[in-house]
């Protein structure tokens, strides 16, 4: 061991020095992997699009496993950069141990809203209100009069998702039934298409002709089963409407990717100490209509979309969010 | 001697394993026609020099010639078709298969067996007329007796087309009536012109059908003679490098109380087998009970039992009180308090940990004691002395308690066995195969200790396949056969035919018996006995 | 055989595997199209270059040392305790249930609480499979493996279902109060004047860990119970011979092993999380298999062979971080430190051998003096070959 030490110490000292350079910042990605072609891989656009655009460099590391998080955090703010940038609400308690100790560092955390720290900037969306839309979309597209979603991991932050979604379905069409199964309880949840493709099949079975995931990697499966099984699919987070094209009807936008080009874009002039929510005003959330889908999407369903998303922007309608007393009026988990 | 050339030569023959000179120079010629004997003492580098011509090792220096032409033998592949065959001391049959395929097992033509059996059938029926050696083709391994199975072995060689056979401690497994009929077997192979190599410790061997006999030491061939020529007591001393004693020196026996008295012990197997039939013995104090018989009758199952570490049922007693047969209170630990002291039946397996060094070995089994422990830990400069002083007693050599047990002789490892058990002054000594894999030498030393013990006063019960050595050592004498005593003789009033009689399981010994009887009555019971060796 | 001295056996065997292991290392991540100097010098910089790098490594080592003593104490009785994974999951939870619903005092008091209930924890889950071996004979590889998945599990079920407090959305515990917080080196140097990176894990854990090594190593080789592992694990029908219970043996071998397996939870839960997150043991129990594997099931071995492993752990940490060398790779790279130090020992260790030997060749063999009355010791090799 020692004489390894030495022989590998005496190859250091011929060897270039590497690593990262002062104040870039860095991004971290949440399980699931940066290219989930969801959650994380939106990060992953707004990072590139940021880097592509200044010319900067940007450190990231993926997640192995949960235990990993706190040491990433660390190594990061220990390398200098800034600001650090995370991704989940699986953050939330590393960063709370972490950030006092690093008081010069900012950290941004999306999907967090919770926190009480001077340095962190914590970003967080309404997806309640995405979802209606997309409820409200399902609902038209449907013809069984039944529709389904298929959650990743089996947490608050996604039954707000089913519950926004709900909420627009009904509101659409009464008589619709919504189904609404979870992958699993654990972080595994995020990451398990076959699971997701599973589920898929048995809310078709069910008679589900529409169906809507908000699963990250999970729902990768959950699309591809309805493009093979024939019925229309929901997408979240990144557009995920060119995966299967005129089989996917839409895609809830989370612009993930937009608030990690801002925390970069602002760099070590972000703005911390806060609690930013996106919501369908500010553009943080909304539909996906693109050359992918746009045979799917009538020009009624364009225009009632447009309606109920004015309608929330102006407090018409009332979306409610799943958090406010943890139960959901239009759906039952 | 004669113009024809011989079957096998070997000139020069060196073979070293790291610093350890196996074999030395050695030289031998054995004109066909003949048997050979190699005799010597246990790692004198007979199996070596044969392992060398059978292709297994390759030597460091010297050539072979068979039938005069220099021949290299690389591998068992090439032996083989030098026309060599080898029959080892354990053997290499696969034991769910029948006679017929386990002769044609790697000799096989072409992808399918069929035609490979049909023809091997024919030439085994013909084999077995010229050689007198009959078996039934269709009969599984396991079910034949030990004699038998070598017979299958000699026959593999043969239908090989083997000019040459070499047998490895043939009769270390066979009873004398099997190998009476071995050795009728091997007579007639020499009148039809094979040659054969017949290694052994036995000197009874040589003598009974040897023509020519070499004697290794130390790797070294010590001298080439013709038997007629030799005797006994001259090829002992040739093997050892000294005058042997071939006989035990003792007092009769002077019997004192009952120490160790059995009834009706029954002990049945794993596989639900009753392998103690009702066993009824005593054993006295200042006495050796020897324990004859074929290997795997029941012998080791009764030094099992009695030594605490398998079951039975049955009522025991020592020294008049009963000792429990099953459950907690029968285990080694339990058999050691109560005076039993035991030298099992394989030192390297059971005796000792190959592995641990001399003095570890030197506790085993009574590593509880209270001297070689202090407070938690073992005391380890206490035990070290200790097995220093018994090293030094019993003369193991090296004299060294650091070095690992594997690393002594045979003859030393039992030394350290003998010396932990019997230093512990046991009322009872079981001891099973004292001699196996010992040389010459240190019989005698072991021979001698063990008689000292009896005159002690102890009593012992003597396991031991080696008829000879049962005759030597015990004052009384009882055959076991398939799980059951067959008859109890003093041993001033027996001799071996009639032991070998009992041994086979038939009890009328005072009627001649065939041949055929005797293995018939032995594959019956003693299917698996090749097992236990 | 004895033909190689005691240091070749140690230190040369192992270090030439290491080195096989590097260069192989190093053609791998040349054909991917990275500098293996940059990648090593990063590796040695990050977990070595400074205290952080030191605290993570010997974070690492202390889990590794705990798991690694688990799977030598079980080799020595010839069991094959593939179960230290799970076995330190339990001995997770069994710190998480002691720190949260105990009120500890002082830390000492919750260091010696914890690490009894991980013990404890850990000891259960290893004896189950150890009954079933020593009654049953069901494989003690098989049932610990399987065993592993039966703790991932029950974690699973209780951090969602139980021990998850209220309004978390991650399936962990709630924080550990302050009061069981361990010290870090940071905090155990200070007073030493020893500046030690503050946001290091290392902490008093190490030193629990090097005491465990110190333990086994009195209760293998000092102990009659180490005695009798030590014989069983060699010899069975010795160790029944001599009156040793199999059963014994087996099942408090195996409890030993979970224990110590167990115990890392004071280190990585207690003192690095202080909360219980799902897959906490990140692999540790496998990798204790080829610590002990490595550290020929001594405890000296042991230790540093979880250095090395610490070293390659964290060091491949910062490859992940700071190069495109995928993670996967790193796990390339241990395996063959893996390989070659556990299962192809022999390679290196049997050239080696014949170099000894041929240096050793003219000395003649032991007493071939004629006149010696008794026969002498032979080698086990020509005993062997008889």
């Amino acid at each position: 061991m020692t004489l390894m030490t030495k022989f590998l110490g005496a190859a250091a000292g011929m060897a270039l020095t590497s690593g990262a350079a002062l104040a870039e910042p860095a991004l971290i990605f949440d399980l699931g992997g940066k290219f989930d072609k969801s959650f994380n891989e939106a990060a992953f656009n707004g990072a590139t699009r940021w880097a592509e655009e200044t010319g900067g460099k940007f450190a990231e590391i993926e997640m192995q496993s949960e235990a990993q998080r706190e040491q990433a955090l660390r190594r990061f703010a220990e390398s200098g950069a800034n600001p650090i940038i995370t991704m989940g609400f699986a953050m939330a308690d590393p960063l709370s141990t972490v950030a006092p100790d690093y008081p010069d560092t900012k950290f941004a955390v999306v999907d967090v809203n919770w926190l009480d720290l001077p340095n962190v900037r914590q970003v967080s969306f309404a997806e309640h209100e995405g979802s209606y839309l997309v409820g409200v979309m399902a609902a038209m597209a449907s013809k069984s009069n039944t529709v389904g979603f298929v959650g990743g991991m089996d947490v608050p932050l996604i039954r707000h998702f089913g519950c926004g979604y709900a909420q627009g379905v009904m509101a659409t069409n009464p008589d619709a039934k919504v189904i609404a199964n979870m992958t699993g309880t654990t972080p595994a949840a995020w990451n398990d298409p076959v699971k997701g493709s599973e589920i898929t099949k048995a809310q078709i079975n069910q008679g589900a002709d529409v169906v809507y995931a908000a699963a990250g990697g999970t729902g990768v499966g959950v699309l591809q089963t309805a493009a093979d099984e024939g019925i229309l699919s929901i997408g979240v987070d990144s557009n995920q409407n060119h995966l299967h094209p005129g089989k996917v009807l839409t895609s809830m936008l989370k612009r993930v990717d937009v608030a990690v080009y801002d925390a970069m874009m602002a760099g070590e002039d972000l703005e911390v100490g806060e609690v930013v929510t996106l919501g369908l005003a500010e553009e943080g959330v909304g539909v996906a209509v693109d050359e992918h889908n746009k045979d799917l999407v009538t020009e009624e369903m364009q225009a009632a979309v447009d309606e109920a998303r004015q309608k929330i922007i102006d407090g018409e309608i009332k979306v409610v969010s799943y958090y406010e007393n943890d139960s959901c009026p239009a759906l039952d988990f | 001697m004669t113009d024809t050339a011989p079957a096998i030569e070997l000139k020069g023959i060196s073979k070293a394993f790291g610093p350890v000179q196996a074999n030395k120079d050695i030289s031998i010629r054995v004109m066909p026609g003949t048997i050979h004997g190699i005799i010597g003492e246990n790692g004198a580098g007979k199996s070596t020099l044969m392992s060398i011509l059978y292709g297994f090792y390759k030597a460091d220096a010297g050539e072979i010639f068979i039938s005069g032409k220099k021949t290299d033998i690389p591998d068992s592949q090439a032996a083989i078709a030098a026309g060599i065959g080898m029959v080892f001391q354990h053997f290499k049959l696969v034991e769910n298969f029948t006679v017929l395929e386990n002769i044609i097992l790697g000799a096989e033509d072409g992808r399918l067996l069929k035609p490979s059996l049909s023809k091997a059938r024919k030439s085994l029926i013909s084999l077995a007329e010229d050689y007198g050696l009959n078996v039934d083709p269709d009969a599984l391994i396991q079910d034949i007796g030990v004699g038998m199975q070598q017979r299958v072995e000699i026959l593999k060689a043969l239908y090989r087309q083997a000019d040459i056979l070499i047998l490895d401690e043939p009769t270390g497994v066979l009873t004398p009536a099997e190998a009476d009929q071995l050795f009728r077997i091997l007579g007639r192979l020499r009148s039809e012109g094979k040659t054969i190599i017949l290694i052994t410790h036995k000197l009874r061997e040589i003598m009974e059908i040897t023509d020519t006999v070499s004697v290794m030491r130390r790797g070294k061939m010590t001298a080439t003679v013709k038997t007629a020529e030799t005797s006994p007591p001259e090829l002992a001393e040739l093997m050892v490098g000294r005058k042997v004693l071939l006989r035990v020196n003792k007092k009769p026996a002077t019997p004192g109380d009952v120490i160790l008295d059995v009834k009706g012990l029954r002990v049945v197997d794993g596989k639900g087998v009753e392998r103690l039939r009702g066993i009824d013995l005593q054993v006295c104090a200042g006495e050796v009970l020897g324990l004859a018989g074929v290997a795997g009758n029941g012998q080791s199952e009764l030094l099992e039992v009695l030594g605490g570490y398998a079951d039975g049922t049955g009522n025991v007693t020592l020294n008049g009180t009963p000792l429990d047969l099953s459950g907690k209170k029968s285990d080694g630990q339990s058999r050691r308090a109560r005076g039993v002291a035991h030298v099992p039946e394989d030192r390297q397996r059971e005796g000792l940990i190959m592995d641990f060094q001399a003095w570890e070995n030197n506790v085993f089994g009574y590593h509880h004691d209270d001297r070689f422990n202090s407070g938690l830990l073992m005391d380890h400069a206490a035990i070290r002395a200790d097995a220093e002083d018994k090293m030094a007693r019993f003369d193991v050599r090296p004299p060294d308690p650091t070095l690992a047990a594997k690393n002594f002789s045979g003859g030393n490892q039992q030394k350290i066995v003998l010396a932990r058990e019997i230093e512990r002054n046991p009322d009872l000594l079981l001891i099973g195969q004292p001699t196996r894999g010992v040389d010459i030498g240190a019989i005698e030393f072991i021979h001698e200790q063990i008689i000292a013990l009896r005159d002690q006063g102890k009593a012992i019960l003597l396991v031991s396949v080696e008829l000879e050595e049962i005759l030597a050592l015990s004052d009384r004498i009882a055959v076991m056969f398939d799980g059951q005593i067959m008859g109890e003789r003093a041993a001033d009033q027996t001799d071996e035919k009639e032991l070998g009689l009992l041994m086979a399981g038939i009890t009328d010994t005072e009627n001649e018996h065939s041949v055929a009887e005797v293995e018939a009555n032995l594959a019956r019971a003693g299917g698996d006995a090749s097992k236990e060796v | 055989m004895d033909v190689m001295p005691k240091w070749a056996e140690v230190i040369l065997v192992p270090l030439i595997s290491l080195l096989l292991a590097a260069l192989l290392s190093a053609l791998v991540i040349l054909a991917i199209g990275e500098d293996p100097i940059a990648a090593v010098t990063l590796m040695v910089k990050g977990a070595l270059g400074s205290t952080y790098g030191w605290g993570y490594t010997l974070y690492y080592a202390t889990n590794f040392i705990f798991t690694g003593l688990a799977v030598a104490v079980a080799f020595h009785a010839r069991l094959f305790n593939i179960g230290g994974e799970g076995q330190a999951m339990l001995g997770g939870l069994g710190v998480a249930i002691a720190a949260l619903y105990i009120p500890w005092p002082h830390w000492t008091l919750a260091l010696i609480g914890c690490g009894v209930m991980a013990g404890l924890l850990g000891a259960i889950w290893a004896a189950i499979p150890g009954w079933l071996q020593a009654k049953r004979g069901s494989h003690v590889v098989i049932t610990t493996i399987m065993f592993n998945f039966i703790a991932a599990a029950l974690l699973n079920y209780v951090l969602v279902n139980v021990m998850r407090p209220p309004g978390s959305m991650d399936p962990a515990s709630a924080r550990f109060p302050e009061a069981v917080h361990l010290p870090t080196l940071h905090e155990l140097l200070a007073p030493l004047g020893i500046a030690f990176s503050k946001s290091a894990p290392a902490n008093i854990s190490l030193l629990v860990a090097a005491a465990a090594c110190i333990v086994v190593w009195l209760l293998i080789w000092r102990t009659r119970l180490g005695y009798e592992i030590r014989a069983y694990g060699h010899s069975q029908p010795a160790a029944k011979y001599a009156g040793i219970s199999p059963v014994r043996i087996t099942m408090v071998t195996m409890i030993i092993s979970g224990a110590l397996a167990g115990l890392m939870a004071i280190n990585n839960v207690m003192g690095e999380s202080e909360r219980l997150v799902l897959n906490a043991t990140e692999g540790a129990g496998f990798i204790g298999i080829a610590v002990a594997l490595m550290g020929r099931s001594h405890p000296v071995g042991v230790f540093f062979a979880a250095l090395l492993f610490g070293f390659l752990y964290q060091g491949g940490a910062e490859l992940a971080l700071w190069t495109s060398i995928p993670r996967e790779l790193i796990v390339v790279i241990q395996a063959l430190v893996i390989l070659f130090t556990g299962a192809l020992d022999n390679m290196v260790r049997m050239p080696l051998e014949r170099l000894f030997l041929m240096f050793r060749r003219p000395a003649p063999p032991a007493n071939s003096a004629d006149s010696e009355p008794k026969p002498g010791p032979r080698s086990g090799q020509s005993e062997g070959a008889e």
